[in-house]
C-alpha cells in the first residue's frame, strides 16, 4: 500500500511537486526562525552574563538599589571571606570578583596639561593572571585590535573607538580620574596596552579594562569589589531565580544595607521581560507560520482536487470506498509532509550552520540603546532546530489535506456516471 | 459717612508698609554686597556624610571677586597637596600623585566635588544673584529665629545651572539663610540651610551651612568656614595655572 503510495507520488510529479516544494520552503523559514530565535536569546544571555551580569550576582543591599550607578562607595568588603564561603556553599558555581567603575580619562600634552579628556565605563578584573576565568569571560585577548594584552602594573585596555576619539597611540600614558570608595578624588596614571572592540556598542563606546588590583589601589578598595559574579555550568532562568531566593532568605538581612544579596540575571535591566517576550514572539510566529502554510496547503489540496476530480469520481464510481480513498490522500500529504520536511530541516539547518558560524554584523543599523547585545546577529542550532520544522511541515500538510479531501464526501455517487459523461 | 475714613486709614497704612519694604531687586543687590567682597581668604571644612561614615576635607581658599578662586586642600592625606584654580569659566586641577594639572570641563562639571552634595559647576557658579536673576518677593517667613523674606528668583540667562532659585534673606542682615536650588521644569535639586553666622569685619557671613542634594542618599554636606578674612592682599600669581604646582 506504502509503496503503491509512493510510486503514484513519484510518477506523478504534478501532485506532488509542489507541495513538497511548499512544505520544504515552510520548514527552511521555520528552522531558521526557531535558530534564529534561539541565537538571540543566546547572545543576550552570554553577552550579558559575561560582561556585567553574571548567571547570578552577589552585591550587597544598598548597592542593588543603586545598581544602574554602579557606586563602588556601597561595595562589599572581605571579598576574599565571601568567595570562600561562596564556594564552600555552591561548589559547582564558578565566582568572579569585578569593580564596575566610571570617571574620566584625561590624555596629556608635552606640557602634561589636558590635551583630550572623555568618560570612560570601567571594568576591572582579574586580568593580569594568565590562569584567570576572565579570559574565557571577557575574551580581551580576541578583541584586541591594536597593541597587546595588560601585562605589567598600571596598564588599561581602552575601547578602539575611544582610543582613535582620543587620538592615543599603544603606550601612552593617561590619567584616570574617579572616586574612591570612600569618596575621594582618585588620580592615576595608567598606560594604555592595547586597544579593544567587542561588537557591543554599549562597550564599544566607551569601554576600558583594567586589572582589579590597580583599580582597588587606585580606588582605597583594598579586599573589596563592587559585585561578586557567579557562572552555572549553563544558564538557567528557573534554576537562578531559586538560587537568588534562597539565598536572600538565608543569608541577607533586610536591616542591614551592606549585608549581601543576590540577584539573578533576569533581574537586570528589564531582561526577563525580554526573555519572556522573545519566547512568546517564537511561539506566536511559529504558529501563525504554520497557520498560514495550512491555508497555503489547503489551497494546494483543493486545487490538486480539482485537478483529480475526475480521478476521485472513477475511483469512487468502480466502488471505491469514501473514507479509503480520504485515508489516502491523508497518507500522501504525510509522506510529502515526511518528505518536504526532511529537505527542508536538511537546508535550513545548513544555513543555520553556516550563519552561526559567519554572523551578521548589523552594527550600522544597531540603535543607540542601553541593552547590551553584540551588533552581530547569529543564529544558535540546538536540538530543537532539528524538530522544530517537522511541526508546520507535517501538521500543515495533513491538515491541508485533510481540510481539501472532505470534497470526497460531498460526490453523489449517483451523479458520478453523469459527471464523467460530460 | 463714617466709612471714609477707614478706607483712609487703610489705604495710608498699605503704602507706609510698602514704603518700608524694599524692591525685591534692592534686596538682592544688598545681599551681594554683603557676601561678595573684593577678595577673601579663608579656611573650611567640608564634612561629607555618606551611607558608610562621614569625613571631613579642610581646605584654604584665596577668592578675588566672581571669576577668581585658588583652593588648596590640606587634609585628609589622600587629598592634602590637591589644589584647584578657577579662572573665568575655566578650572584646574592640580594632582600631586600624578602630577597633571587636569582641566575639568563639560559633564564633569556636573560630578560632586570629592562626593560631597557640590558640584564642579556650584563651585563655579558667580555667587552675585542681582546681574543673573530677576527676583520676586512671595512673602516673608521667620528663619532661625530671624525675619527674613521670601524671594524666588528666574534665570535672565539660559545656561545657569539652577534656574530657578528660593532664598530666605535676613532682614536686618542681608544674609540668606536658606536657599532651595530648583532645576528646569522648577524641579528641586538642592538646598543649603545656614546654621550659624558670624560677623567680621562689619560683614556677616554664613560660618556653618548643610548643602544637601536631594537626589542624593546621605546627610549632605556640611561646610563649615573656620577663618575668614575680607579685602585682603592676594598676589597675581595665585591667580595663575604655575600656582598649582608650587
Amino acid at each position: 500500500m506504502l509503496l503503491f503510495i509512493i510510486k503514484g507520488l513519484i510518477r506523478d510529479r504534478s501532485r506532488s511537486l509542489f507541495p513538497l516544494i511548499t512544505v520544504a520552503l515552510g520548514v527552511i523559514i521555520a528552522v531558521l526562525m526557531y535558530s534564529y530565535m534561539s541565537g538571540l536569546t543566546q547572545d543576550m544571555v552570554d553577552t550579558n552574563a559575561n560582561f556585567s551580569t553574571g548567571h547570578i550576582k552577589i552585591v550587597t543591599r544598598a548597592y542593588a538599589e543603586l545598581i544602574e550607578q554602579q557606586p563602588v562607595d556601597l561595595a562589599l568588603l572581605d571579598i576574599d571571606e565571601i568567595l570562600r564561603e561562596m564556594g564552600e556553599l555552591y561548589p559547582e558555581i564558578d565566582w568572579t570578583e569585578r569593580i564596575y567603575f566610571g570617571g574620566l580619562i584625561d590624555v596629556p600634552d608635552e606640557a602634561g596639561d589636558t590635551k583630550e579628556q572623555a568618560f570612560f565605563g570601567g571594568i576591572a578584573a582579574n586580568l593580569r593572571d594568565p590562569a584567570s576565568k576572565e579570559h574565557k569571560l571577557l575574551k580581551p585577548a580576541d578583541y584586541i585590535v591594536r597593541g597587546r594584552m595588560i601585562e605589567s602594573e598600571n596598564e588599561i585596555l581602552l575601547s578602539d573607538d575611544l582610543a582613535t576619539t582620543l587620538k592615543i597611540e599603544m603606550g601612552d600614558e593617561v590619567t584616570l580620574i574617579g572616586e574612591t570608595m570612600d569618596g575621594h578624588m582618585a588620580f592615576t596614571n595608567f598606560r594604555v596596552a592595547g586597544t579593544v572592540r567587542f561588537g557591543v556598542m554599549m562597550l564599544d563606546r566607551s569601554a576600558l579594562l583594567a586589572d582589579i588590583n590597580d583599580v582597588r589601589h587606585m580606588l582605597d578598595m583594598e579586599g573589596a569589589a563592587s559585585e561578586l559574579l557567579g557562572y552555572l555550568p549553563e544558564f538557567d532562568g528557573e534554576r537562578t531565580d531559586r538560587l537568588a531566593a534562597g539565598f536572600n532568605e538565608n543569608f541577607s538581612d533586610p536591616d542591614d544595607e551592606f549585608s549581601p544579596y543576590m540577584l539573578s540575571l533576569l533581574d537586570h535591566d528589564n531582561l526577563r521581560g525580554l526573555f519572556n517576550y522573545t519566547d512568546h514572539a517564537s511561539t506566536i510566529l511559529i504558529s501563525i507560520f504554520v497557520f498560514i502554510m495550512s491555508v497555503v496547503l489547503w489551497n494546494a489540496g483543493l486545487m490538486n482536487g480539482i485537478r483529480r476530480y475526475g480521478e476521485i469520481g472513477v475511483r469512487l464510481a468502480i466502488g471505491e470506498d469514501k473514507f479509503k480513498l480520504y485515508r489516502v490522500m491523508i497518507y500522501e500529504s504525510v509522506l510529502i509532509g515526511l518528505a518536504g520536511s526532511l529537505a527542508g530541516t536538511t537546508i535550513g539547518l545548513a544555513f543555520s550552520y553556516y550563519w552561526q558560524s559567519v554572523g551578521i554584523d548589523i552594527s550600522g543599523a544597531m540603535p543607540d540603546v542601553g541593552m547590551m547585545m553584540s551588533d552581530v546577529l547569529r543564529t544558535r542550532v540546538t536540538t530543537g532546530a532539528y524538530f522544530i520544522g517537522f511541526i508546520p511541515g507535517l501538521f500543515a500538510t495533513t491538515l491541508g489535506a485533510a481540510l481539501a479531501g472532505r470534497g470526497i464526501f460531498k460526490r453523489n455517487t449517483a451523479q458520478l456516471f453523469k459527471e464523467l459523461e460530460q | 459717612m463714617k466709612i471714609i475714613p477707614l478706607i483712609l486709614i487703610t489705604i495710608i497704612s498699605i503704602a507706609a508698609l510698602a514704603a518700608e519694604q524694599p524692591e525685591a531687586e534692592t534686596i538682592i543687590r544688598r545681599v551681594d554686597e554683603n557676601i561678595t567682597p573684593e577678595t577673601r581668604i579663608a579656611t573650611s571644612s567640608m564634612v561629607v556624610h555618606g551611607r558608610r561614615g562621614s569625613r571631613t576635607i579642610r581646605s584654604r581658599s584665596w577668592i578675588r571677586g566672581t571669576d577668581q578662586a585658588f583652593t588648596e586642600y590640606l587634609a585628609p592625606p589622600r587629598e592634602a597637596g590637591t589644589k584647584m584654580l578657577k579662572l573665568g569659566d575655566e578650572l584646574w586641577i592640580y594632582s600631586p600623585d600624578t602630577d597633571r594639572t587636569i582641566q575639568i570641563s563639560g559633564h564633569m562639571l556636573r560630578e560632586p566635588v570629592m562626593g560631597s552634595d557640590l558640584s564642579y559647576e556650584d563651585h563655579m557658579e558667580d555667587p552675585q544673584l542681582s546681574g543673573r536673576y530677576t527676583p520676586e518677593l512671595e512673602g516673608e517667613k521667620e528663619v532661625m529665629d530671624r525675619d527674613c523674606w521670601v524671594l524666588y528668583l528666574t534665570a535672565k540667562v539660559d545656561n545657569l545651572s539652577y534656574p530657578y532659585i528660593r532664598i530666605w534673606v535676613d532682614k536686618e542682615r542681608y544674609l540668606p539663610l536658606r536657599e532651595e536650588w530648583y532645576g528646569s521644569g522648577e524641579s528641586l535639586l538642592k538646598t543649603l540651610e545656614v546654621n550659624e553666622v558670624i560677623q567680621i569685619q562689619g560683614r556677616w557671613f554664613p560660618k556653618r551651612m548643610l548643602i544637601k542634594d536631594v537626589l542624593k542618599d546621605g546627610d549632605g554636606t556640611e561646610l563649615v568656614i573656620e577663618e575668614i578674612e575680607f579685602d585682603a592682599d592676594i598676589p597675581d600669581h595665585i591667580f595663575s595655572r604655575a600656582a598649582l604646582r608650587d
